[in-house]
């Protein structure tokens, strides 16, 4: 299992704490049933399981706990679809299935010794707040950190605490943008690409990571190359219809990449040119 | 011949059952050509002597009619709408089962797959190409598919030369055919007195040398090798390239695609019928009682607008991605992937499609090389 080639069967989970985030979305800390096997699995931040729902079916779901953390695996997620609409109504002591982890992480090797840039859009990015709380929990070994996150409503932003918190940590920057305020919305109102300017890091010793819809990691990724951000240091999480993880069911393909399995972390240069059509 | 180093052996045609019998003897589920809704699909022979004769299909872009050959002969065919992909990719199976115990504990389990051993007799020099390009993406090192593994493990492949082929084939462009070069355990070449056959494997010499064959003579390989020539002269349709992958990456906005995305149903025939497309679903059916539920899997398309779904947005909303996506990986990013084209020329995607889409006017069309054919 820790080699993340498990096409199945999935291992039963139980339900150890369950978090609701916002009205949509909430955080399921799993235990795998087996002892061992929970023991022996590991992760890398940006890596995701399948969890599957019983009678219902899997869902591919990032991993947002902490890689050191060995009793609990964490996942924050949106009630969206048939399967995570039940998730979501699972309780403490309730099991589900897993099998993972699957795909590959960010590359917090690379980053050791320089600033990091996270950039995500859309709806709490799981794979990036674990990157946040990896570099928070390891702080010596990183620069300076900036966080810029983009949502369309401001009540859209969960963990607005945490993100008031890691605002007031030093060599650490928050960008909020929300596109449509709210009484009390104490960041930049307009698009998140507007706050790209005031970033402050260090382009010749930084690397980008960068989650959420793809128009928007397209002008983040104009922005911060405009910087001088050299394209091998940026990195995208990508996602798409995930039904085995193990690169043989075809619907994540992305030109000749299996985004299971190649991805979902890739290099912008892997990526760029058929993010630039639709459609793919 | 058939580039095996193992010498032809001559099997009079009157002779051609005691193959079968041979291979039934050995315990395999024989499978050959059979008449189904008006198509030739390869169904179980219940007897040595099963085999038919006579039969063809003419096939052209958006048609398949079954005709006669007046030469009788077994092989004149040129291929039916389903290779041998069924075999070892099932349509449907289970993945894995799940039930609740009586502490109403979740009890996961794998599901093997029952594979019996069959032998299928008539298999074409696309259907191997086709055939490893499969086992190139399922038995993946590192990735091995137990459930294709074991249906593919059981197989016994006796291909035959094409001398007939259609005329929606191009294999002879795409360098799959029309005569098997690889692949297979037995390969057949009919002539008018008898078949010319060589082995490819252990198991295939293993059974020829059974037979106690006469070695086939000059004169007999050298009407294969003119057969197989002739074969391939007689291909009306054909790809510009091998190697199609910068020609059509390039091209992504080409107005080519919303032309043929007008035309086009989305039906997924082309997928259905094409014997390298690998994508499948993975779905749940949960027991009526509600006790256990298998998690299955289910041949699905690109067509499909389920392929491309996520939460909040589709990938591909429209006919024109989605005929863009099954084209490009077929022909393009398949070499990313695979070293080399996904396509093998068979040209059931041509003749199974109910609009008479024809891919390689459609590649012609898109790199600007011309119709290819008439």
């Amino acid at each position: 299992m820790s080699q993340g080639i498990d096409a199945g069967p999935p291992h039963a989970a139980t339900v150890v704490a369950r978090t609701q985030e916002s009205p949509t979305i909430f955080t399921l800390q799993l235990r795998l049933d087996d002892a061992a096997t929970q023991a022996a699995y590991r992760f890398a931040p940006g890596q995701f399981n399948m969890l599957y729902l019983y009678g219902v079916g899997e869902v591919p779901i990032s991993i947002m706990s902490d890689p050191e953390e060995r009793d609990v695996i964490g996942h924050t997620i949106r009630a969206q679809g048939r399967v995570t609409q039940g998730l979501a109504a699972l309780q403490p002591g309730d099991q589900v299935g897993l099998r993972g982890p699957f795909g590959r992480g960010w590359p917090l090797q690379e980053v050791s010794g320089c600033d990091v840039v996270l950039v995500t859009g859309g709806l709490g990015c799981a794979p990036v707040v674990s990157v946040i709380r990896y570099v928070l929990r390891r702080r010596e070994r990183f620069g300076k950190l900036v966080i810029i996150q983009g949502v369309k409503h401001a009540e859209d932003l969960i963990w607005r605490e945490q993100y008031d918190r890691w605002a007031t940590l030093p060599d650490t920057q928050v960008l909020v943008a929300a596109s449509e305020g709210a009484a009390f919305w104490p960041w930049h109102v307009g698009r998140v690409t507007e706050l790209f300017g005031l970033a402050n890091f260090d382009p010749d010793c930084a690397v980008a990571m960068m989650c959420g819809p793809e128009g928007m990691m397209h002008a983040a990724a104009d922005s911060l190359l405009a910087r001088g951000l050299p394209e091998s240091r940026l990195y995208l999480s990508m996602e798409r219809n995930m039904q085995c993880a193990v690169g043989r069911c075809g619907h994540c393909q992305i030109g000749g990449a299996f985004v299971c399995r190649d991805g979902p972390v890739f290099n912008w240069g892997e990526v760029k040119a058929l993010l630039a059509h639709r459609g793919f | 011949m058939f580039s095996s180093p193992e010498p032809a052996g001559f099997l009079p045609l009157d002779q051609l059952h005691a193959l079968v019998a041979r291979l039934m003897q050995l315990g395999y589920q024989c499978l050959g050509p059979a008449v189904e809704n008006d198509a030739i699909v390869m169904r179980e022979l219940d007897a040595p002597d099963g085999l038919p004769r006579g039969l063809q299909a003419e096939q052209a872009p958006g048609r398949y009619r079954l005709t006669t050959d007046p030469q009788h002969r077994y092989f004149a065919w040129a291929n039916g709408p389903q290779a041998i992909k069924p075999q070892a990719f099932a349509p449907q199976e289970s993945l894995w089962r799940v039930e609740r115990d009586a502490a109403g504990m979740l009890q996961f389990e794998a599901v093997v797959p029952n594979a019996p051993a069959q032998a299928i007799i008539g298999v074409r020099a696309c259907d191997l190409a086709a055939l490893a390009l499969q086992d190139a993406h399922f038995l993946r090192e590192g990735r091995r598919d137990p459930h294709y593994a074991k249906r593919r493990e059981q197989l016994f492949l006796v291909a035959v030369q094409c001398a007939e082929p259609g005329a929606t084939c191009f294999c002879a462009s795409t360098g799959d055919g029309p005569t098997p070069t690889a692949g297979y355990d037995l390969a057949l070449a009919e002539l008018p007195d008898g078949f010319v056959a060589v082995s490819g494997s252990a198991k295939g010499a293993a059974v020829l040398s059974a037979l106690n064959l006469s070695a086939a003579n000059a004169q007999q390989v050298d009407a294969v090798r003119q057969q197989g020539q002739a074969a391939a002269a007689a291909q009306t349709r054909s790809l510009p390239g091998r190697t199609l992958r910068d020609a059509l990456m390039s091209r992504l906005e080409h107005p080519r695609w919303d032309e043929v995305a007008s035309r086009c149903l989305a039906c997924g025939n082309c997928t259905a019928v094409c014997p390298t497309c690998f994508c499948h679903a993975e779905i749940d059916g949960p027991a009526l009682d509600g006790e256990a539920s298998r998690h299955e899997r289910i041949w699905d398309s690109c067509f499909g607008e389920s392929h491309g779904h996520l939460h909040g947005f589709n990938v591909r909303p429209d006919i024109r991605s989605r005929y863009r996506q099954w084209l490009t990986h077929k022909l393009a990013t398949w070499h990313d992937q695979f070293g080399r084209s996904g396509c093998v020329g068979c040209g059931r995607c041509i003749a199974w499609c109910p609009v008479g889409i024809d891919l390689t006017e459609e590649v012609a069309a898109l790199t600007g090389s011309g119709v290819s054919h008439e």
